[in-house]
């Protein structure tokens, strides 16, 4: 049950409605995408995932990470790392900053932390950007950064909401790659929702509608 | 369902918040603990002054109505509080329905904005020095138009009618309200609804009134009220620029409370409580105004006039308007500062001279503990605001907490009920607990005065904190605590040192609570600039007005420097893309 995340029945329902229906097991290393058009339920189920489900939705079902049931978890505990459509970046920290904030307490004293950080940039073609502003960074850049601060908190799962939809095309396919290869790098289970077919095919995993269809690619 | 603000992906931890039992608890205490301490001193200040007000077998009424001076006290606070809230709001919609979205619109937003920090008793002291007699517009005009070699015999400052009152007041409100009015029209989609009027063929003056102001209104109502409130009942403006025979009733009402025989304030009770009456029958009959002109208004947009014709005129006295008020703000503060180094000057010369910093040196002692007090209570006042503002706020937030259109309300309640009306009370409440008198007790009852108005200017910016970042800082592990403050704290500092900026103004421009709960015996800026009013000395009353001026000015250019300083390598802090 290692590097495992596991939907078990998930439902969300508002009411009469049900939004959600799910029963997925991604394993370590595995991108599984949850596909459908604007509206269909998508970042409905990764707010369950992530713990931060607005009080109007009912969930049924348990959502176990590596055989634990996280259900009732908050946020902080679930060890579910969350790439937005848009980086998210701390605007009033440095990029180094912004990771730092990411860093666990367990990489202990400064020179350590600093050392971390700077291998992170170096791995990801930022070498020596620590002490930038995040709004002078492209856009490309930016995303990086997000994935890199995401990736440091050492989570035990990836959940990725459309985070390549706001890119320039040029840059998506790139910055998609770099995505999965981090994640398959880290050997978590990695769960992708989009409405582009493109994304989905690109993630190499299963495929599901919201409400649990298969959909062929 | 993938906007976020249905799904509530962007939402700050629920379930986490909520787990957190011990310090979700003590801030579930806040919001409550807020109301109480604003609520308790307004309802406690009531009661204090009803029981005097009717004992002795209603002594106090019976001297109240045997007073000559009663109708004309009564009409006088009626009058200049109706009549300055009309033409103050008239104005602020006239400036907004000209000019909102031009070029013009943001220069007379530039000039008015600053002018709101400015102490009411500062302000009434400038415009007094501007248009007495003695005061500069004679001076200037003198003796080459006037003809006049000393000053003339004129009833123009405390004039029995109440006029130079009624102009001060309209002065201050002015920016007040237009400031409020500007917080309110992004939220209405403004430029779009107006834009559409135009396309339509409807003048700005037309499109204005027809597509915005009633939302617009709904908005200001509780501001407008608030200044009909504290127009009706100032003390400290109406000492300055008032009637004085009879003077205003709340003036008159602090009069006799200041006097030392306990009759009188018996007296004083039953004027504070016909005071709050005639505050009611205010509001009372300005809402009736308002649905009058609702549906008036509703009844003349079916007919639909374009009424093109009015912008021209309305736009010459719009900018007329906004160019008096400023103007003479700006001149009688001016006015002020130049009297405070005034060597001889001599009616009717424009200006001083010599100039001479004889006045600052020889009143430096006093001035200086005056300050330090000042700074002191007002310093306690606003931080004492911060920290329950940002624990209402975080709790609202957090523990997902809805304020309610009552508690709003209540929030507004300090401003909204007379201050005359309940500061007696409390005052002769607080004098067996022997805590009357002490600074600690002014900072508290400024407390209740302050708070509103940090909430109003907090409150928009940390609700509209980007709340996606505390969600992606939970899924990196950090705390609700941590996320406070670490990135919610930091990231709103700028509006943070402005609401601190405006608690401190509030405080420092703060006369009638200092004065009654204060017993005399705790002396600001504020109070010592008033008393020395009423004597001769312009350049003692110029130095203290200055820095009752210089002090809210400080504080605001710290809250628009600092934010510069601290983020000068962060674009987007700066509001730079």
């Amino acid at each position: 049950m290692t590097g495992t995340l596991t939907l078990d029945h998930l439902t969300i329902t508002l009411g009469p409605r049900r939004l959600v229906a799910l029963t997925l097991s991604i394993k370590a290393g595995e991108v599984a995408t949850i596909m459908g058009p604007s509206g269909s339920g998508k970042s409905t189920a990764l707010a369950a995932i992530t713990g931060t489900l607005a009080a109007e939705f009912t969930r049924t079902g348990r959502i176990l990470l590596n055989g634990k049931d996280i259900s009732e978890e908050p946020t902080r505990r679930r060890g579910i790392g969350l790439m937005f459509q848009d980086p998210v970046l701390f605007p009033h920290l440095s990029v180094g900053g912004n990771l730092a904030f990411a860093l666990p307490t367990h990489v202990r004293g400064r020179a350590a932390r600093q050392a971390r950080i700077e291998e992170a940039l170096a791995s990801a073609g930022l070498k020596g950007h620590a002490d930038r502003d995040p709004a002078t960074l492209s856009g490309g850049q930016k995303a990086r950064v997000a994935l890199l601060r995401t990736l440091l908190a050492e989570p035990s799962a990836l959940l990725l909401d459309e985070p390549f939809s706001r890119l320039d095309a040029d840059l998506r396919a790139q910055i998609r790659a770099f995505t999965f290869d981090r994640a398959r790098q880290a050997g978590i289970p990695t769960l992708l929702v989009t409405h582009d077919a493109e994304d989905a095919r690109a993630a190499g995993g299963p495929v599901l509608s919201p409400l649990g269809e298969t959909l062929p690619l | 369902m993938d906007d976020p603000h249905r799904t509530g992906l962007d939402r700050p931890l629920r379930g986490g918040a909520v787990r957190q039992a011990g310090r979700g608890s003590l801030l579930r205490l806040a919001p409550p603990l807020t109301l109480a301490l604003m609520i308790l001193p307004v309802l406690a200040g009531l009661a204090g002054t009803v029981i005097p007000a009717f004992r002795n077998a209603g002594a106090g009424v019976a001297s109240l109505f045997a007073w000559p001076g009663l109708p004309r006290a009564a009409a006088l606070s009626l009058g200049t509080g109706l009549a300055s809230t009309l033409i103050a709001l008239a104005l602020t919609l006239l400036i907004l329905a000209a000019f909102a979205g031009t070029p013009t619109f943001a220069r007379i937003r530039r000039s008015l904005a600053p002018l709101l920090s400015v102490p009411h008793a500062a302000a009434a002291l400038g415009l007094a020095f501007l248009i007495a007699p003695s005061g500069w517009i004679a001076r200037l005009l003198s003796p080459e138009v006037t003809g006049w070699q000393s000053p003339p015999d004129l009833l123009i400052l405390n004039d029995p009618w109440g006029l130079s009152l009624t102009l001060g007041l309209i002065t201050k409100e002015l920016p007040f309200l237009l400031l409020m009015a500007l917080a309110a029209l992004p939220q209405l989609d403004a430029d779009r609804r107006l834009t559409t009027a135009a396309s339509l063929g409807y003048g700005r003056i037309a499109g204005f009134t027809f597509t915005l102001l009633p939302d617009l209104y709904r908005q200001l109502r509780l501001p407008t009220y608030a200044v009909l409130a504290y127009g009706m009942t100032t003390v400290d403006m109406a000492l300055i620029l008032g009637p004085t025979l009879p003077p205003t009733l709340a003036t008159q009402i602090t009069l006799w409370m200041g006097e030392a025989s306990l009759t009188m304030r018996d007296t004083a009770a039953a004027a504070a409580l016909l005071q709050l009456a005639l505050a009611i029958s205010a509001i009372t009959i300005w809402r009736i105004t308002e649905i009058l002109v609702q549906n008036l208004l509703v009844r003349a947009a079916f007919q639909a006039p374009r009424l093109p014709n009015l912008d021209r005129p309305a736009a010459a006295a719009a900018r007329a308007a906004s160019l008096v008020i400023t103007g003479s703000l700006t001149l009688g503060l001016a006015g002020l500062a130049l009297w405070s180094v005034a060597g001889l000057w001599q009616f009717p010369d424009a200006v001083p001279q010599s100039l001479t910093l004889r006045t600052w040196v020889s009143a430096a002692p006093a001035l200086g503990q005056t300050t330090a007090t000042t700074l002191a209570i007002a310093a306690t006042a606003t931080l004492a605001a911060l920290i329950l503002t940002l624990a209402c706020l975080q709790a609202e937030a957090t523990l997902n907490l809805t304020p309610t259109t009552r508690a709003l309300t209540l929030l507004y309640l300090p401003l909204l009920i007379p201050q005359i009306a309940f500061l007696p009370g409390l005052q002769m409440l607080t004098l067996p607990l022997g805590i009357d008198g002490t600074p600690a007790a002014v900072a508290a009852i400024h407390l209740v005065f302050v708070l509103p108005y940090v909430f109003l200017s907090l409150s928009g910016p940390f609700r509209a904190w980007d709340s996606r970042i505390a969600t992606a800082a939970a899924t990196l592990g950090a705390s609700e605590t941590r996320i406070f403050w670490r990135l919610r704290l930091p990231m709103l500092a700028g509006p943070l040192l402005t609401s601190a900026a405006v608690g401190m103004a509030v405080s420092i421009g703060q006369y009638l609570p200092t004065l009654l709960i204060g017993g005399g015996r705790v002396e600001t800026l504020t109070t010592e600039a008033v008393a020395l009013s009423s004597g001769g000395n312009r350049r003692l009353i110029g130095a203290y007005a200055a820095l009752q001026l210089l002090l809210p000015a400080l504080a605001f250019g710290l809250a628009i420097a600092a934010p510069l300083l601290l983020w000068r390598n962060r674009r987007l802090m700066r509001g730079l893309a």
